[in-house]
């Protein structure tokens, strides 16, 4: 007996801040952002300025506060995101919100590859095109790209949601466990043991929670789902003699 | 790791700020490679002049003072031909009114120890060992003038951290190439080469991918077509950037292991490994910016 794992539904309740603290990054240090954010309380917010890609914006947060990012940011952008919100006015490069646990973390912009790597929780929101990998060994998290995602998407995912309004690439969800895919546009291949699965009612309403969280309007009749065939990860006899 | 930052300035009136940029750029890719860095200049004045082949050789030491390594030349070369000899940071140029090939021959007969590091009538190319910065100062990058520029900032992995295993590679007339990643068949692809009569400078994966770059475009493939076939050739991680005396060209390889991105005006296309390298370009707020796709081609003529 296999016990199938499933994905809870998430709470993207977000928080309002009154008052916003601007930092400007073209003088002073990201590692000064970065403490203050991890010292920081609930219902705190930061408007950051001139991110300039400099990498690891806005990591470890683990308050209820609210992140705006005026411009491009580097690589590993919100990773390890614990709670609360960060906004990317911009785009967002290798590793954003990396190994995310809960909250949310939304870029307006394009984002580079291993988008949402890992994460075990909350909704990452992309609105342009993500790059290659993204949801690569995803455990849990919630993503919606509004544009397309590159190659070797959806690796090993293990559980959590992925929705792309735009096209698929290469290898979509190779050696994927048990994340539900949901692609409106053309997917270029499947991976090994990423199927075509029907939508049924149940999928629909859990598609236009997730396009709804993340403010978009495309209608979910027009996307199809993508799953786990359960070949791969389930042993069979005939290969006993192989190990 | 290694860190690249490209330059091609269509609007004329940018030319003079080219050094400038490009400094700009490259002070923020020296994390990615902090050992040893290279930089290749296109039509810069003082460097380079046009009718006249320039030879860049790798070092300040040549065995012999600038004055005599002229006289020597003159000796062997058309009086006509101004041969003239100059020091630059830890890199000799030698310019003559000849054929780059007939000047490499003097070159050689002149200095059969020194290594030429780039070649042609528009390209000087300078590079050497030790924090990259350093080397763009020491070479005066920042004041010079020029339609195209390339910088290379080296992390080494296959060969050993030497000048001459310093990108870029400059192996035929005015094309350079730099590369970040990792070539996993270029010992086999070396051997094919020298069976065709190909003499190699240094232990470099990198100046395979040039040589075979050369042959290629020797054998009449354009520069696109070189690129393709080098994909089909080469295993291993790569992004490169090739020039060319007035064209640019981005390739990665076709799993993406390796950072690139874009930035495109109406006045420049610039490339670099990360965006910050970007970031101060004039213009990059509304440029259009994009990471280019795997195992696509993408090249830019001036």
């Amino acid at each position: 007996m296999v016990t199938l794992i499933e994905t809870q539904t998430q709470d993207y309740a977000t928080v309002t801040a009154e008052v916003s603290t601007r930092t400007d990054l073209a003088d002073s240090p990201v590692r000064d952002l970065n403490q203050a954010l991890h010292n920081a309380t609930d219902g705190q917010s930061w408007t950051v300025e001139n991110p300039g890609g400099k990498h690891s914006l806005a990591v470890g947060i683990n308050a209820g506060v609210t992140v705006t990012i005026n411009g491009h940011a580097g690589y590993y952008a919100a990773g390890m995101h614990q709670k609360g919100e960060v906004t990317v006015n911009g785009n967002a490069g290798v590793g954003l919100a990396e190994n995310i646990m809960s909250g949310k973390v939304h870029v307006k912009g394009d984002a580079s590859q291993s988008a949402a790597a890992t994460g075990h929780g909350g909704l990452v929101v992309i609105d342009g095109n993500a790059g290659a990998r993204c949801g690569i060994s995803m455990k849990g998290v919630d993503i919606v790209v509004g544009g397309n995602i590159g190659h070797m998407s959806a690796f090993m995912a293990q559980a959590g949601r992925l929705v792309v309004c735009g096209d698929a690439g290469d290898a979509l969800g190779d050696s994927i466990y048990e994340a539900r895919i949901y692609v409106k546009g053309t997917v270029a291949s499947l991976g090994a043991d990423c199927v075509e699965k029907p939508m049924r009612a149940e999928h629909l309403a859990e598609l236009a929670g997730l396009l709804a969280a993340a403010g978009r309007t495309d209608n979910p009749a027009d996307f199809k789902r993508y799953g786990s065939a359960r070949n791969l990860y389930h042993f069979s006899v005939h290969n006993s003699t192989s190990y | 790791m290694c860190g690249i930052a490209a330059l091609q300035l269509r609007n004329p009136l940018l030319h003079p700020r080219m050094g400038s940029l490009l400094s700009s750029m490259m002070c923020q890719i020296v994390d990615r490679g902090p050992d040893s860095a290279g930089l290749a200049v296109y039509d810069t004045p003082g460097l380079v002049s046009a009718s006249t082949s320039t030879l860049s050789l790798l070092g300040r030491e040549q065995g012999l003072p600038a004055a005599g390594i002229a006289a020597a030349l003159e000796n062997l070369l058309p009086a006509s031909a101004g041969t003239a000899v100059k020091v630059v940071g830890d890199t000799t140029f030698v310019s003559s009114a000849v054929d780059t090939e007939l000047l490499a021959k003097a070159v050689r007969e002149t200095l059969p120890d020194s290594t030429i590091i780039g070649r042609g009538e528009h390209v000087a190319v300078m590079k050497s060992v030790g924090h990259p910065m350093d080397i763009a100062a020491e070479h005066g990058l920042g004041a010079m003038s020029g339609s195209q520029g390339l910088s290379h900032t080296r992390m080494a992995t296959e060969s050993a951290v030497t000048a001459g295993g310093s990108h870029p590679f400059s192996v035929a007339d005015d094309l350079c190439l730099v590369h970040n990643g990792s070539f996993s068949n270029h010992a086999t692809i070396r051997r094919d080469l020298l069976r065709e009569g190909v003499v190699f400078d240094s232990d470099n994966d990198t100046e395979v991918g040039a040589r075979y770059i050369a042959s290629r475009l020797k054998q009449g493939d354009t520069l696109e077509e070189a690129l393709t076939n080098l994909g089909k050739v080469f295993d291993g991680f790569y992004t490169l950037v090739v020039t060319t005396a007035d064209s640019m060209a981005v390739v990665r390889d076709p799993i993406a292991c390796k950072p690139a991105i874009i930035a495109e005006t109406d006045d420049y296309v610039a490339m670099a490994s990360e965006y910050r390298a970007l970031a101060s370009l004039p213009g990059i707020e509304t440029a259009s910016i994009f990471e280019p796709e795997p195992g696509k081609v993408y090249t830019w003529s001036l």
